[in-house]
């Protein structure tokens, strides 16, 4: 459709005049800020009739470009942070953001476990620290015009560099929390670097207020070397109007693994991306979401696994739960490049429908140019299961005990993946909490 | 003999020649000028005597064609078409027969070298009545006979080719011709809308199960000419018919466009069983030449309860972009598709199927087959989708993909759409390949390499087989096999 | 019948069998035992053909011919006939069509005329009778969805219908109850005759109760070191691999 020249919205221009305001001020190189923002004003906000975005249109969600947030003041983040509830119960170190930046005093920075190095973003880009050439570890993210917003405004965030051999056995918790009245925007951008045979555990909980139509994007890059391991539980509490953008993008080195959970039940409209790249032989990958929307909402989980190495193994589990009128959408793509022969890859999306209003859309998408593969895919869409009901009820279950318990059940199958405990637990509650919230 | 040893035999007798049916005809063709145009239209038009209505429908769909772009959505790639440097009509000079004593002995020649049966003698002997087909055979751009027309208007089927129901039936053409597939539903439709030549036209009346299998044999022959059939079948309350259709292609160097449209109508409690074998010049092992298969296939499940199956097993064409679909509008409809694709050397196939939900009650199945050899690419597309008042829909979907080599590719890309909380979507989806130990297995028990592949093919391929008339069947399988032959594994 | 002589062979740049010697006689039934590991079910494969295997040296003769350089079907037309120790599932191809195609394919390869179809359903259906396979699952595909005991009686079904002059059976107790052992042992014994030899490879001394051997091989770090008559499974059974396998470590 290039031949047709859509006029810009309301919000791609303000985007342009922010960028013009902002870049300069911003840390770091403007070059590769640029770049990213030209790429993406381009081509604009995607919509409908871009493929990858078909049930997702981000350029009808967002009406406004919202200004980017200030720091807040110290008294501010103190008083955010008290109704930050993500894995609060959890054993973890912590660095905590209030509208996308770093707050140190709210955050362990001299309390790391031993290992683990934290460099502030903002430190990082401004001396042009080594590790800031590692962003983008998965190529294809550089062309979704998410993730080049989130390059060309990030403007805090977090270095991570787990020593090689580290087993490091506290998780450490990235806090993200919004507060205000007024619309607002953030942009975090976190790379965490394993070295070889490294061990680490991270969380990320993302919250706000419910009253305030704010925009986070938060791009997480995660490189796992040779042999480390990495797990992720990632919570989308965000605030009830927020317009939610994430982007998550791992390089798996050889014999590598990553896990990573996504349990969402925030934001009137939410993207979560996934970029995998099995760069090395015989990698792993579980990669799990939980999903439970209510009235309004809109949730969607993007994931793409390029095999591009011998032997990898990917297991991907999607649940999504409707309720009201809201849209889960699933969109997945295993690619199986010619030299990854002996991939092994199973990618499943199961959705429940609790109201008769709800939708879901489903997309899960196999491209394998490697003939020694077996790879997968299934989707399955439907109501509770209605003789599921019949005896939970006959057992003198109410009704909508009997309807949690069953979404229980259901969700819980992706939670499993998750291996530590405390992570798994915090999860369980999210959906505990969820379906009280239903009743 | 059982079938498969048939089809090893066959595998066995082939040479490096592999498609059989690429010779070519030489006869007297009368053309229209190169290139599209309102003339061209009108010429075509005329040449056919069609009401004026017809002409004007024509036009219009040029008109609209004209601002329409190609689309470049599906994972094929091919040089753009120079649509100014195609025939879009091309006839044999001899008037239309009346009897098959009319008809160009060289015609007859070429059909009987395709194995088709157009002298209904012949056809007759030693077959029984339920197991006789009657064929419309089209030649480029026109239908050269149809068998069986009397004995079928007997039953009050009408059989004929379109531009001949244009004449006769004119009420019953005009009512449902576009109204499953609309003139601007895509490109190569509109295209379609504007220029076809012929094509077949079925109607069977209320309550008749039609006595014998229609078929269409679809034959190019002409030099850069297009073929563009436009096939209507409409089955009336409570009727039955299986339909068959096949196709072929002399071997040429340059590509050749075929862009059908097929609309399939089921009234109340009428079901229509619709297979093809494709099997259009597929081009050399290079990717020299071949057909370019851009066809829009569309059954409209207009009545209650009312049953549309479509099984393909496409092994030709260098590019074959279609989607034979299902339009669940009546309450407690049922749509199927069963899909064999198996592509080879430098084959794209980019294949699949819709099955829309509207009605209460619907139900669709889709078992989807893709093998892919060579260095070919192998997609399948499809679409299942449940509206808000399709309350109970069903939908299963298998679709499993068969690697042979190193060289080549498969596609999954589905759509899956659920508007309603009753609705209930199944889908799965495997890619394997022909594992080594399987072959081993076979080996140790007495079978040749080829024969193991072919055995284990079969295997994969038996649900879609299952589906066709048993005729057909054996004729696929032995295809399968042809066309994966020099396949590397 | 059956003579391998110094056969040593490697998978990956792994040694597996190191200068193996072996002779089976007419009419024999020998059995091979030994620890895990000692190369029992790679013998198998490479009497089969089976690739990957990469044979460096020695030779395998079958009634003298050396069968090393033939292909599996050809090994199978020659006789020679393994019993998997799990038998392959083949989607969509039903047993009975799997059967007809191999039996066909062996004795075309042979110069033999083809079984006629009621000829070839006599054979089946006689030995699914003896083996108690029901027919109905003659009709399913080949061992889909089949239980490891079902898996097992139709590979001895195979044997009795292709009727071979060497058979191979690798592990075929593995995963049998005592009932389902009972019936695959009678069909083996059934098919005993002097001009028909098996090699009947176990971990255990169980199945060789059932079929009893008339030579015993012991197997260690790819090449038999110890052969004796029946008796020396008994002794095995007592005394265990430990012998063994302290010579594998020394």
């Amino acid at each position: 459709m290039a031949d047709i020249t859509t006029l810009r919205t309301a919000a791609e221009t303000g985007l342009s005049k922010l960028f013009e305001v902002r870049r300069l001020k911003l840390p770091g190189s403007a070059i590769a800020r640029e770049e990213a923002f030209r790429f993406f004003e381009a081509a604009g906000l995607p919509h409908r009739r871009v493929e990858a975005f078909k049930y997702t249109d981000l350029r009808a969600a967002l009406r406004e470009a919202a200004p980017p947030a200030e720091a807040p003041s110290a008294e501010a983040a103190r008083e955010a942070v008290k109704t930050a509830k993500g894995f609060a119960e959890a054993e973890a170190a912590r660095l905590t953001f209030v509208n996308g930046h770093l707050v140190p005093a709210l955050s362990d920075l001299g309390a790391l476990p031993a290992g683990v190095a934290v460099t502030p973003l903002t430190e990082a880009l401004t001396d042009g620290d080594p590790l800031t050439q590692r962003f983008a570890p998965v190529a294809q993210a550089n062309e979704n015009p998410i993730y080049q917003l989130n390059t060309a405004f990030m403007a805090d965030g977090a270095l991570i560099r787990v020593a090689a051999g580290a087993k490091v056995e506290r998780p450490l918790h990235l806090r993200f929390v919004a507060t205000g009245t007024e619309a607002f925007s953030t942009a975090t951008r976190t790379l965490v670097v394993l070295e070889e045979g490294a061990e680490f555990t991270l969380f990320e909980s993302h919250e706000g207020p419910g009253g305030v139509a704010y925009q986070p994007n938060d791009a997480l890059d995660a490189i796992v070397a040779d042999g480390a391991v990495l797990r992720h539980t990632r919570l989308n509490a965000e605030g009830a109007q927020a317009v939610a953008l994430s982007t998550i993008s791992v390089r798996l080195g050889a014999k590598s693994h990553i896990e990573t959970v996504n349990v969402a039940a925030g934001a009137v409209f939410s993207r979560h991306q996934i970029y995998l790249l099995f760069a090395g032989d015989d990698a792993t990958a579980a990669v799990n979401g939980a999903t439970m929307l209510g009235d309004g909402q809109l949730a969607d989980s993007t994931l793409l696994a390029d095999h591009a190495a011998v032997g990898g193994v990917s297991r991907e589990q999607f649940k999504t739960v409707i309720d009201g009128d809201a849209t889960g959408v699933f969109q997945g793509k295993i690619i199986v490049q010619q030299v990854a022969q002996k991939t092994d890859g199973k990618m499943k999306s199961d959705c429940l429908l609790l109201s008769d209003e709800g939708q879901m859309m489903n997309k899960p998408e196999l491209e394998i140019f490697a003939d020694d593969v077996a790879c997968g895919h299934g989707a399955t869409c439907g109501a509770i299961d209605d003789d599921l009901l019949f005896y939970l009820m006959a057992r003198g279950l109410p009704r909508p005990e009997a309807e949690g318990l069953l979404v229980q059940a259901f969700l819980g199958e992706a939670l499993e993946a998750i291996t530590h405990e405390d992570a798994r637990e915090a999860m369980i509650g999210v959906v505990e909490t969820w379906l009280a919230g239903r009743r | 003999m059982p079938a498969v040893q048939e089809t090893i035999d066959r595998v066995r007798a082939i040479d490096v020649d592999q498609y059989k049916y690429g010779f070519e005809t030489t006869i007297e063709m009368e053309k229209s000028e190169r290139g599209l145009s309102e003339d061209v239209i009108r010429f075509i038009s005329a040449k056919k005597d069609e009401p004026e209505w017809m002409l004007e429908w024509r036009l219009d769909a040029y008109r609209r064609w004209l601002t329409m772009k190609e689309p470049e959505w599906a994972r094929v790639s091919y040089d753009k078409i120079d649509y100014d440097n195609l025939y879009y009509y091309a006839a044999p000079k001899r008037k239309a027969a009346q009897s098959l004593d009319e008809i160009d002995p060289e015609i007859l020649k070429t059909y009987e070298k395709l194995g088709i049966p157009l002298r209904e003698v012949e056809a007759l002997e030693g077959i029984a009545p339920q197991n006789r087909v009657a064929v419309d055979a089209v030649f480029d751009s026109v239908s050269v006979a149809t068998t069986f027309k009397a004995e079928l208007a007997k039953a009050g089927v009408i059989f004929m080719p379109i531009s001949e129901a244009l004449r006769e039936h004119p009420e019953l053409v005009r009512k449902y011709l576009g109204s499953v597939v609309p003139v601007t539903d895509n490109f190569f439709a509109t295209l379609n809308s504007a220029v076809f030549s012929d094509g077949s036209f079925v109607y069977i009346p209320p309550g008749v199960r039609c006595p014998m299998e229609l078929s269409t044999y679809f034959r190019i022959n002409e030099r850069d000419t297009g073929q563009f059939e436009r096939t209507l079948i409409i089955a009336d309350k409570g009727s039955y018919v299986s339909y068959l259709e096949g196709c072929t292609a002399p071997r040429r160097d340059d590509n050749q466009l075929h862009a059908a449209v097929v609309e399939l109508v089921a009234l109340d409690d009428a079901e229509i069983k619709y297979s093809t074998v494709q099997n259009w010049y597929p081009g050399d092992a290079q990717g020299r030449g071949g057909i370019y298969n851009f066809v829009t296939k569309r059954g409209d499940c207009r009545g209650t309860n009312s049953k549309i199956s479509w099984t393909q097993v496409e092994t030709g064409s260098a590019i074959t972009w279609k989607y034979p679909s299902c339009i669940l509008r009546g309450d407690g409809s049922q749509g199927e598709f069963y899909s064999i694709a198996v592509s080879n050397g430098m084959q794209q196939v980019d294949s699949g199927t819709k099955m829309i939900h509207l009605g209460k009650n619907t139900t669709s199945r889709i078992i989807s087959k893709g093998i892919s050899a060579g260095r070919s690419q192998n997609t399948y597309r499809g679409l299942v989708s449940a509206h808000r008042k399709a309350t109970n829909a069903r939908n299963f979907t298998n679709c499993d993909s068969l690697l042979i080599g190193d060289q080549c590719g498969a596609h999954t890309v589905p759509y899956i759409e659920s508007k309603n909380a009753t609705a209930v979507f199944e889908h799965e989806a495997t890619t394997s390949k022909i594992s080594e130990e399987q072959l081993f297995y076979c080996q140790q028990r007495g079978l040749g390499e080829e024969e193991a592949r072919a055995l284990i093919v079969n295997g994969f391929v038996r649900d879609v087989l299952q589906q066709l008339p048993m005729e057909f069947a054996v004729e696929a399988q032995k295809l399968i096999s042809i066309s994966l032959e020099g396949s590397v594994g | 019948m059956l003579e391998i002589k110094n056969l040593v062979v490697q998978i990956e740049d792994k040694r597996i069998l190191n200068g193996l010697d072996l002779t089976v006689n007419d009419g024999e039934v020998a059995a091979i035992m030994g620890p895990n590991g000692s190369g029992k079910s790679t013998l198998s494969y490479v009497i089969a053909g089976k690739a990957d295997y990469e044979v460096l040296d020695g030779e395998v003769l079958l009634d003298g011919e050396n069968i090393l350089e033939m292909a599996p079907d050809e090994r199978a037309a020659a006789g020679l006939f393994l019993a998997f120790q799990y038998p392959l599932e083949i989607p969509g191809v039903a047993t009975m069509t799997f059967l007809k195609a191999a039996l066909n394919a062996q004795r075309k390869a042979r110069g033999e005329e083809e079984l006629s179809t009621p000829d070839f359903m006599r054979r089946v259906y006689g030995a699914a009778e003896q083996l108690e396979i029901d027919r109905d699952m003659l009709k399913r595909a080949l061992n889909v969805g089949f239980s490891g005991g079902e898996k097992k009686r139709m590979e001895i079904l195979q044997m009795a219908l292709l009727q071979p002059r060497f058979c191979v059976l690798d592990e075929t107790d593995s995963g049998l109850d005592i009932d389902a052992l009972r019936i695959v042992s009678e069909g083996v014994n059934a098919l005993r005759a002097e001009n028909r030899s098996f090699l009947v490879i176990t971990h255990y001394q169980r199945l060789l109760n059932h079929i009893v051997p008339d030579t015993v091989h012991v197997m260690s770090q790819g090449r038999v070191v110890k052969s004796g008559g029946k008796e020396l499974a008994l002794e095995l059974e007592a005394s265990g691999y430990a012998e063994y396998r302290a010579t594998e470590a020394a």
